[in-house]
């Protein structure tokens, strides 16, 4: 279980009311919940439930339909573009299949957001940075090898790299599990403790591996068709008689 | 609206309503106007779409912070790349041209035009549109694929993510590169055509290369080789513009990248020949 610290009860970011759909098809009808700050909080919810629509939402890749987005108590549905871009520089976003641009290096990949977001960092500053991220995801060595040439627990410790290299103060993960074998599943859950440890970063976490719920969260919401359906620590659901959490939690 | 009873007929057929039943045939008609309405629909629905990428990718190049260093790197890719293959058609088609036309030439006596005329050909109207429908292949569906990839994997959402807006740095620059390096690419063929004129012409003849080309250009005026350099930057655009739109645009899965692949070539083939016919036509307003 997650021993990280909650730094203190100040939201940072708070969805209140969040509708999204597409087309005909009601994703999320009625999401309501706070991140707060130094916390990691892990969503669950079956798969196609809305929890990757979720987190696009805080980070402005889609519009929510209705209700309100606040990040560091600013709405994101009412951001210009470059407010947006401003924002989007204090959040980092771990994608479902890491998504590590295929015609660049892992160098390449790293220095791609550090160049944009850190203007004023000299060169040495840049290779500094990066060597320090490739040594704490432990793969120092791969700095010039192309994406193609990883395994996907390498691509996801990489794709975790270059979203810390900007020192974010949100992160938002999105499936950071999926299709990893259980070794390797541990080892990227305790990635995500050490770097809300170091980092000083509040995360959601959006899974449905228990077992990575376990090991990296403060506290867990529950999604459920498009509403939050549970909300509380692992114990709590861990107690819980609910005939949909009970399957979730044995299943796993 | 799907039609399942007579009643939803009745509600949109005024013909029916007068008479007050549907028979399948009408039911077949209104189903098949209805067909031909959400077409409509679509259609329209891509052409703003098209427009308002166009109207962005404007924008977005007069936009501060240009990415110079994407920009020179995709002018690599799709001019110096593109030499080998542009030079082998370029040489291939001046040959081609020069034999097959010779044959004519003699029966008339008029062996001596045959320079001039393929110099005339190659540059107004055969190196222009053969180069540009070669890069609609070759550039446009590469700039569908990879952009389609890049949507699919997540690439272009994690661009954005990171504070780059993925339409300068990934369209605008390839956009402006191929506006740019497609026409100079087609100066080069019209160039290698020449040359592998002259190799043609001395195939069954003998004439040495500064006579060939000194009849070649006494034939070609200013006014041949400026209609076709300004239609060849329109190609550019249009490869351009077609080959990013529908890699940006792709759907999702594996299966949109070929799709979008696919159609790039396709869309961007068909409007550069309609581009040259436009401009055949302006060209010959003015002119005469």
């Amino acid at each position: 279980m997650n021993t990280g610290q909650i730094i203190n009860n100040e939201p940072v970011i708070e969805i209140n009311n969040l509708k999204k759909s597409f087309g005909e098809q009601k994703v999320l009808e009625n999401v309501s919940l706070k991140l707060f700050n130094g916390e990691n909080l892990a969503v669950l919810g079956k798969s196609g439930i809305g929890k990757s629509v979720l987190i696009k939402c805080i980070v402005g890749l889609l519009m929510p339909d209705g209700g309100t987005v606040n990040v560091f108590e600013k709405d994101v549905t009412a951001l210009s573009r470059n407010e947006l871009g401003e924002m989007r520089q204090k959040i980092g976003f771990l994608f479902q299949s890491g998504a590590l641009y295929d015609s660049m290096t892992v160098k390449q990949n790293l220095e791609f957001p550090l160049r944009r977001i850190k203007k004023n960092f000299t060169e040495k500053e840049i290779e500094e940075k990066i060597k320090e991220v490739l040594e704490n995801v432990g793969l120092a060595d791969a700095l010039n090898k192309m994406p193609s040439q990883l395994s996907g627990g390498m691509r996801k410790r990489i794709s975790l790299a270059r979203t810390i290299v900007v020192d974010p103060l949100i992160m938002l993960y999105d499936e950071p599990t999926t299709g990893l074998d259980p070794v390797t599943s541990n080892e990227i859950s305790s990635l995500i403790n050490d770097v809300q440890k170091k980092y000083k970063t509040s995360s959601i976490i959006i899974t449905h591996d228990i077992n990575c719920a376990r090991f990296t969260s403060n506290r867990i919401i529950m999604l459920s068709e498009g509403e939050v359906h549970k909300e509380g620590i692992l114990k709590d659901f861990e107690d819980s008689t609910d005939p949909l959490i009970k399957s979730f939690f044995m299943l796993n | 609206m799907q039609l399942k009873t007579f009643d939803d007929m009745r509600k949109l057929n005024p013909v029916i309503k007068v008479k007050g039943f549907a028979t399948k045939h009408s039911i077949k008609l209104s189903e098949r106007t209805l067909a031909k309405k959400e077409a409509a629909d679509n259609f329209l629905t891509d052409l703003a779409d098209v427009l308002l990428f166009i109207i962005r990718i404007v924008r977005e190049t007069f936009s501060p912070d240009f990415e110079f260093k994407e920009f020179f790197r995709q002018c690599f890719q799709i001019g110096y790349k593109s030499l080998p293959l542009i030079s082998i058609t370029g040489a291939i088609m001046g040959l081609v041209l020069t034999i097959q036309s010779r044959p004519v030439l003699v029966n008339f006596g008029a062996v001596t035009m045959l320079p001039g005329m393929v110099a005339v050909s190659l540059i107004r109207e055969m190196g222009p549109v053969i180069i540009a429908l070669i890069c609609a292949g070759k550039i446009g569906s590469g700039m569908g694929a990879e952009l389609g990839s890049m949507k699919v994997t997540e690439q272009i959402d994690a661009m954005e993510v990171s504070s780059t807006n993925p339409m300068r740095f990934l369209v605008v620059t390839r956009v402006l590169a191929a506006t740019l390096m497609i026409p100079l690419l087609i100066l080069y063929a019209d160039a290698l055509g020449i040359l592998g004129s002259w190799a043609g012409a001395n195939i069954k003849g003998d004439v040495s290369f500064v006579l060939f080309f000194s009849q070649a250009f006494s034939h070609v005026h200013f006014m041949d080789l400026i209609p076709a350099v300004i239609k060849s930057f329109f190609f550019g655009a249009v490869i351009g513009v077609v080959g990013c739109y529908k890699g940006y645009n792709a759907g999702r899965g594996t299966e949109s990248v070929g799709v979008a692949a696919n159609s790039a070539v396709v869309l961007a083939s068909l409007l550069v020949i309609i581009v040259d016919m436009i401009a055949v036509q302006i060209t010959d307003m003015l002119v005469s």
